[in-house]
């Protein structure tokens, strides 16, 4: 089966096999096996792929306890964050953590350790995690989390699906009292105004802020930024209070075709962006909680925009020290390329966590995304020699290209993270595209 | 009647059950839900009480084994509504050509003791009057086919059954329904490597067998292509039938 990650770039060519138990997991565990777990491909590059097997985790789908009293939910890895809120949302709880899909899985959030809006408050999607099974190289399945195997735990976090396979985790919800979210649109003429404006907001619950990676000279990093705080039912309008759970069911759109590749062109993407800065009207509204935090979800898809060729994604991170000299590097070479990201997204993160490849670290990330070109990678090239003076890095689940050298030189855990993979004997069965590039 | 009936649903960690079990609990049916494997049976009951909320009893049973199925029949203290049976195993023609014990799990699995259960639950429900039965058969059993006639004559002989027991319960209140799925991407042809349109997806069949419990259809193909193709491998002559490769 021809499979690529949610960027369709690149593609690989393997048996893609569907476990519905831990049992099948561990049976598919033979010494001579080369595998690697996969969810919902919501990696954007080839994180998931491995041509010589692939394990379907999405038949594991049950979720299995929850405990009201403490929002604890243990589920199956490939329940999905949409499955938890269809279920769970309208009974009054929500992930502590969510990326800007619904559609990834819990296994998939795990091994990503992905993060959200709320990352300088709340930490990743791994600080929520109590405990996870899984099943190692040898078949054994074991239970790990911060007080338990906590070195396992570690490298698991954020390790792409590299020490083992995740059977199924206990993580928290938190109590909602509505479907919505007070959000407060705020515009940024400048990289500067946006830093400020991050560095003021750091006790709001949500920030994110879209940017115009176009725009040079003085309108450079001009931002628009959505902050965002749980609405009580106090904040609904009278009509809204009777079922403040139920948020407005909006329909989805579905990209039907690939665009041509050239749809998202500079010029296209040029008018968008002044069009999005100019209509961002500054205040605060009621927005519900699936279009604050999964805008693109409604758009079923959107990654075929982009034509049959695919896309690829340039997130990094730059500490917090090192941000304002190092964005404004990486946009004024962006700008100068002249290629166009459609979707550009600078956000505060908080400290480091538990995982030893995990992403974020205490500074602000950028994401870009655009076709992929030659020029792309050109200007990737030149990007991950700014990101590496700066002492930043690149997030795992969206990287398609980055070198075994930028890994090195972003991850100072990587030592760590190898010797936990040689000790646990994932080395031997364990492999995605991605990894072999990488060498670990 | 069967609008909140308790549907007991025999075999059902296999991928059909499953997708079955989630659609009746959303209904607001209470289930009972039957198979060998205790630890998968208790983990897909949490998994439909969490999402649905509603009543799920677990029955670990054996029904290959006489005192098991005697045990779960009596275990059940109210005569469900419906009854869906999913019991079922493809196994490997080749080797249980050579292993007689295989070849017996077969027969067993797909035919005797499904319709030993079934038997059983159409006498109750005849003395009560109403219920459901929803067997799933199989296309394989339209005719027997070189590369998998053991699995094919059972489920023969399980359509047969149904037949039958449709006829004797006609007029006693008690509806009998065949399901022939045709091919479905499930567990048991993992591996295979089957034609897309003429594979059903698990949900696909499930909802063919709520809408005909509803509807009151005794055989549902759950892609109608199946009706034609097997008309056409039903009529072909034995002599062409044997040298043709199926």
């Amino acid at each position: 089966m021809r499979l690529s990650g949610w960027g369709r770039h690149p593609w690989a060519d393997g048996a893609l096999l569907a476990v519905r138990t831990g049992g099948d997991v561990t049976r598919r565990l033979r010494p001579a096996a080369s595998l690697i777990a996969r969810g919902n491909g919501r990696a954007y590059g080839d994180a998931a792929l491995n041509p010589q097997g692939m394990l379907s985790m999405l038949p594991m789908d049950r979720l299995l306890a929850f405990d009201p009293a403490t929002g604890l939910l243990t589920c199956e890895a490939g329940v999905t964050l949409a499955d938890i809120l269809a279920v769970f949302g309208p009974r009054g709880w929500f992930p502590v953590v969510t990326p800007g899909t619904k559609f990834v899985t819990i296994g998939g959030a795990i091994a990503a350790d992905v993060h959200g809006k709320n990352h300088h408050r709340d930490g990743g999607f791994g600080a929520h995690v109590r405990s996870l099974d899984l099943a190692l190289a040898d078949g054994r399945v074991v239970t790990c989390g911060p007080g338990r195997e906590p070195e396992l735990f570690a490298a698991t976090l954020g390790g792409m699906g590299l020490t083992g396979v995740i059977l199924r985790a206990s993580f928290r919800l938190r109590p909602i009292e509505t479907a919505w979210i007070r959000q407060e649109t705020r515009r940024a003429a400048t990289l500067d105004d946006a830093l400020a404006l991050f560095e003021q907001s750091g006790d709001r619950s949500y920030s994110v802020a879209w940017i115009d990676a176009l725009a040079g000279g003085a309108s450079l990093g001009r931002s628009v930024l959505m902050l965002g705080e749980h609405a009580v039912a106090s904040d609904l309008p009278a009509g809204l209070r009777a079922a403040p759970l139920v948020s407005g069911r909006r329909g989805t759109l579905r990209v039907p075709c690939d665009f041509p590749g050239c749809a998202l062109n500079r010029h296209s993407v040029a008018a968008f962006n002044e069009a999005y800065y100019r209509l961002a009207v500054p205040g605060t509204r009621l927005v519900d909680l699936e279009r604050f935090f999964y805008p693109l979800d409604a758009l079923l898809d959107w990654n075929r925009l982009y034509g049959r060729r695919g896309f690829v994604q340039y997130q990094c991170v730059v500490p917090r020290a090192a941000a304002a000299g190092g964005l404004r590097r990486l946009l004024t070479a962006t700008a100068a390329s002249g290629l166009a990201s459609f979707l550009a997204v600078l956000k505060l993160l908080g400290p480091q966590g538990a995982g030893l490849l995990s992403f974020p670290l205490d500074g602000y990330t950028l994401a870009l995304d655009f076709p992929a070109t030659a020029p792309v990678f050109a200007l990737f090239r030149e990007l991950d020699a700014i990101v590496a003076d700066h002492g930043g890095r690149l997030y795992l689940a969206k990287d398609a290209r980055m070198d075994a050298e930028a890994l090195r030189r972003g991850y100072p855990e990587l030592d760590r993270f190898l010797a936990a993979r040689q000790a646990w004997g994932a080395r031997s069965i364990f492999h995605s595209l991605q990894s072999r590039r990488l060498g670990i | 009647m069967s609008g909140c009936a308790l549907v007991l649903i025999l075999g059902a960690t296999s991928d059909i059950a499953r997708a079955a079990a989630r659609r009746y609990a959303a209904c607001g049916h209470a289930l009972i839900l039957v198979a060998r494997d205790a630890t998968r049976l208790e983990d897909d009951a949490a998994d439909l009480r969490l999402r649905f909320g509603g009543a799920v009893e677990t029955r670990v049973c054996d029904l290959l084994d006489e005192a098991s199925r005697a045990a779960l029949l009596d275990s059940l203290s109210v005569l469900p509504g419906i009854v869906l049976c999913a019991v079922g195993l493809l196994g490997d023609q080749a080797e249980a050509e050579r292993d007689p014990a295989l070849a017996e799990r077969i027969i067993g699995t797909n035919f005797t003791a499904p319709a030993l259960v079934l038997g059983e639950l159409a006498n109750r429900m005849a003395g009560r009057g109403s219920g459901v039965l929803i067997g799933i058969s199989s296309v394989a059993g339209e005719r027997g086919r070189a590369s998998n006639y053991l699995y094919g004559s059972a489920k023969a002989g399980f359509t047969a059954f149904l037949s039958g027991l449709r006829a004797r319960m006609a007029g006693r209140g008690v509806r009998v329904v065949t399901v022939k799925p045709g091919f479905v991407r499930t567990r048991m042809t993992d591996g295979l490597n089957l034609p897309a349109p003429l594979t059903a997806g698990p949900e696909e069949v499930t909802a063919a067998i709520l809408d005909a419990g509803r509807r009151g259809v005794d055989v549902v193909y759950v892609r109608p292509v199946w009706r034609l193709i097997m008309l056409v491998i039903r009529m072909l002559p034995e002599a062409v039938f044997k040298r043709v490769k199926l």
